[in-house]
């Protein structure tokens, strides 16, 4: 795995696993990997696999069976879902906007005419 | 568990017990600048990786092996679990490796020097030797005097994690490793090592190593500056990539494209710790460093 931009590694694993999620990779009920084996996988610290995991378990995106592991849930999709429109709205457009202003372009540009 | 406190050695002609005097309020007392650590104080806990980071000559390998009971506090203690290393008890050392910077070629294949050596070690596995040693690409049935120096470094590693130990301290190990061996070895360490284990690993390459090393101990000539984990230095500093240059960086440096700053975290949001800008900004601010993290 490689990691590139600012943010943490273990906010970087949270989004590839929610990525996962809204791609259907990973469906409600199903086992994801062990901290350790994820971490043996990707070779992150184990550690630092358990911070992500603990985020999204605080989320309810994921839920812990003890001793048989991580799962996704139910409603999962629904929850990524909400937080990505949440973040895009709120600071993904307003960057597209302020770099649309700068460049000169309309706004319309963004509706696809074809 | 490991406990060090005090801890004080020093190498040289005169070192060991001559240049002591008996002071009967202090205790022993060695001349200050013969000192390579000094006033040591640290724990180091179960399931953790720690990065032992340090310029050179401040002490890494002498610290590991005094934790490994090659050499003898001169002052202070070192206690693991109950146990003073240097008393070398037989069970104590079958739970621990201590993996050195410089490995010796043997006359004998790899696997015969597993087979025969790893009995030393109560949780040695032969099967889990030759495992390790298929995943770091490394025929087990060759000679050790035939092998190049990565190969034979790659044998240690195997063997090192074969071992199963509590107790794991590797000077320097990815040293001499190709390209892909090094993605391989940051597997090897996550995936074969026990969850209780304390695994302590001196380095240089901090790329090598990303992302496996938490907590970082930062050692510096008789001091120890940093001891932290991944998620406490991420709370404190900020690690920004960026055009803009702020005037109250600890550290920033020019990179490609712009330059990488470290700043104290004034927002509370996470960023990517870059180790090599951590270890100059906590070598450029050493005051401010510990007195932040001792808080």
């Amino acid at each position: 795995m490689e990691f590139n931009s600012n943010k943490s590694i273990y906010l970087q694993i949270c989004d590839a696993i929610c990525e996962q999620i809204l791609s259907g990779r990973l469906m409600p009920d199903e086992r994801i990997p062990s901290v350790r084996e994820y971490g043996a996988e990707i070779g992150v610290n184990p550690n630092t696999i358990m911070r992500s995991y603990e985020k999204l378990t605080a989320e309810g995106i994921i839920y812990n069976k003890r001793g048989i592991g991580y799962f996704i849930s139910q409603d999962a999709r629904d929850i990524v879902l909400e937080a990505q429109r949440k973040e895009f709205l709120e600071n993904e457009l307003p960057a597209i906007r302020r770099r649309m202003a700068l460049l000169g372009l309309d706004a319309s540009l963004i509706i696809d005419k074809a | 568990m490991i406990t060090i406190k005090d801890l004080g050695f020093t190498y040289g002609e005169t070192g060991g017990l001559k240049t002591i005097t008996l002071n009967k309020e202090k205790g022993h007392m060695l001349p200050e600048d013969r000192y390579v650590l000094k006033n040591i104080n640290m724990n180091l806990e179960e399931g953790r990786i720690y990065g032992l980071l340090g310029e050179n000559g401040v002490g890494k390998t002498t610290l590991l092996t005094l934790l490994c009971g090659l050499k003898k506090p001169q002052t202070g203690s070192i206690d693991i679990d109950g146990h003073n290393p240097y008393d070398r008890e037989p069970s104590f050392l079958a739970d621990q490796y201590y993996l050195s910077d410089e490995v010796a070629p043997m006359n004998i294949k790899a696997i015969d020097y597993a087979r025969n050596y790893g009995k030393f070690w109560e949780g040695f596995s032969l099967e889990k030797f030759i495992e390790i040693m298929k995943e770091l690409e490394t025929d087990p049935e060759q000679k050790m005097t035939r092998m190049s120096f990565g190969q034979l470094k790659k044998t240690y590693i195997s063997f090192a994690l074969a071992c199963n130990t509590k107790y794991l301290f590797m000077d320097e190990p990815t040293n001499g490793l190709d390209i892909p061996s090094k993605a391989q070895f940051r597997k090897a360490v996550t995936k074969h090592t026990r969850e209780d284990s304390v695994i302590v690993i001196s380095t240089h390459q901090v790329r090598d190593l990303e992302n496996i090393i938490d907590p970082i101990i930062i050692l510096d000539r008789q001091d120890v500056l940093l001891n932290a984990t991944m998620a406490e230095i991420a709370e404190r500093l900020y690690f920004d990539y960026t055009s803009d240059k702020t005037d109250d960086a600890l550290y920033s440096e020019m990179i490609p494209g712009g330059s990488i700053q470290v700043t104290l975290n004034q927002t509370g949001e996470d960023s990517k710790i870059n180790l090599e800008a951590l270890f100059n900004a906590v070598h450029q601010n050493k005051e401010l460093i510990k007195g932040i993290f001792n808080k």
